[in-house]
């Protein structure tokens, strides 16, 4: 799956580091490292981060996307 | 589909995708295509000077989610190379011609090669795209002796500080006495300075490379303007980007090398200087006179202005009957030597700087930039809570410094910002340029 995280929004309230350990971590002070392209089995931790980001950062592709996405 | 060839995206990156998706997003249900150079689809740049070239994300990794189906036609590998705005039609590399009822251009922009000697050296790289970011990642592996990077802006120190955290010696190399010294002036720039000494980077100011010499085909050397000479088996040239308009030369649009002028509402201009309601633009090939600026003509780019200002050269395209301002603060962030900076509005032409939180010898605070007594930009250096409401102060053009109040303020130090003398030639243009990127 796809993921992005606008980063200036990003406030670095870490709240995806508690919802997504294996896939949002904190460095430093602020400095949110991230995995754009997660296993899909990741994806209801990812959307419990989309979910806790009180700043709406998240953005991740849905999963019926495939499916819609056809001409 | 019948005799409609619909909507035309040109430039299949950050813009050209979130344009598409604000075109279906606002009703828009005709054929869609999207045009792009590179054979991949779109994908995000900032990871690429960071996480890429540290081995941390593979190239691939960076491919953009798709926020709603888009039903497009993709036409990946080829540029476009002509627009002809009579027959409504553009054409690519590989002479196929694509019609459009309506355009929306997000070519962006492309790395500025090395413009002196040594340009086609093995070991000289430029940072902008996916394959240079593989390429670039490949020979830092090995890892190369000494690594000269070419111009501190943005992008030059975050790959010096990738570099460092490789443990490979770097040189920086910069005209100006510090760092992003056109960006936030020397005086924050000091700051990065004292980074790069930490991380045990080489920063060489005041320093203009003049040549790059090879030995065998590959690079071992950098003459400088001075006569010294730096060694090194790995060049990063680092100095900003130059905007993609030359496929538009023969289009009878205002395009030129520092972008393709718009209206307010991000319509392309023509020659004549009316805007051409079916062709849109947006990104950082987009120069649109920025209400927030009092008209000011400006490119950005960044982020997220290539979002923003899709979504906006989207309604454009879709509601001619009702053009709307586009008004925009810039905003970008770079994490670089562990610290996270964010910055909002163009800090340039300032005449004093006023540290409104933290400390600046601890390398964590934020400082507002204000001219003739209005706050008109910020900065931040790991203090990124604080700056949503100077932002919003600087949006509404505060009085300088604002916000003297907070109880958490130590005394504010107001100082001088540090600019340098403006260069010669197109100046201007120039320094919109050495905004460049994120």
């Amino acid at each position: 799956m796809r993921v992005v995280v606008d980063l200036n929004r990003c406030q670095g309230y870490a709240q995806c580091c508690y919802a997504a350990p294996d896939s949002f971590e904190l460095r430093g002070h602020e400095i949110l490292f991230y995995d754009p392209a997660p296993p899909d089995e990741a994806r209801p931790r990812i959307e419990r981060a989309q979910q806790a980001c009180p700043v709406r950062a998240i953005s991740i592709e849905p999963a019926s996307l495939d499916r819609e996405d056809a001409l | 589909m019948t005799g409609d060839p619909g909507i035309v995206i040109v430039g299949a990156s950050l813009a050209g995708l979130r344009g598409a998706e604000a075109l279906r997003e606002g009703g828009y249900d005709g054929p869609l295509t999207l045009v792009g150079d590179e054979p991949y689809r779109p994908y995000d740049r900032p990871p690429l000077s960071k996480h890429v070239l540290a081995g941390e994300l593979p190239p691939e990794a960076t491919a953009l989610p798709q926020q709603r189906p888009l039903r497009a036609h993709w036409r990946l590998g080829q540029p476009a190379t002509a627009l002809d705005r009579t027959r409504k039609a553009i054409r690519l590399g590989d002479g196929s011609e694509v019609p459009y009822t309506k355009l929306l251009i997000a070519t962006g922009a492309r790395a500025r090669p090395w413009p002196g000697e040594g340009a086609h050296l093995a070991g000289v790289f430029t940072i902008r795209g996916r394959d240079d970011a593989a390429a670039l990642r490949l020979a830092l592996a090995r890892p190369p002796k000494h690594v000269l990077v070419i111009g501190a802006g943005l992008i030059g120190c975050e790959a010096a500080s990738c570099c460092r955290d490789l443990g490979v010696p770097v040189t920086l190399a910069d005209p100006n006495p510090t760092p992003l010294a056109r960006v936030l002036g020397t005086l924050v720039g000091g700051t990065i300075v004292e980074c790069l000494r930490r991380a045990d980077v080489a920063y060489r100011a005041g320093t203009k490379v003049r040549a790059l010499m090879g030995e065998g085909g590959h690079v071992a050397g950098a003459h400088l303007h001075d006569g010294g000479l730096i060694e090194t088996d790995c060049v990063i040239v680092a100095l900003g980007a130059v905007r993609d308009t030359e496929w538009l030369a023969q289009g009878g649009l205002r395009a030129d090398a520092g972008g393709l002028t718009c209206d307010a509402a991000c319509r392309a201009l023509t020659r004549a200087g009316d805007p051409d309601p079916d062709i849109g633009a947006a990104g950082d090939v987009a120069r649109w006179p920025n209400p927030l600026y009092g008209g000011r003509e400006m490119t950005v780019e960044h982020w997220g202005n290539a979002v923003e200002q899709a979504a906006h050269a989207a309604r454009s395209l879709l509601r001619p009957d009702d053009p709307r301002p586009y008004r925009h603060l810039p905003a970008f962030w770079s994490s670089q030597f562990g610290i996270n900076i964010k910055a909002v509005g163009l800090a340039e032409g300032a005449d004093a700087v006023a540290i409104v939180q933290g400390d600046r010898a601890a390398q964590r605070y934020l400082a507002v930039y204000g001219r003739s007594g209005r706050s008109i930009a910020a900065v931040s250096f790991d203090q990124a809570r604080w700056l949503p409401s100077y932002a919003d102060r600087i949006a509404e053009g505060a009085a300088f410094p604002p916000i003297l109040d907070a109880t958490d303020q130590g005394r504010v130090e107001i100082l001088a910002p540090g600019f340098p003398p403006a260069r010669p030639g197109p100046a201007a243009d120039e320094r919109m340029r050495e905004m460049a990127h994120v």
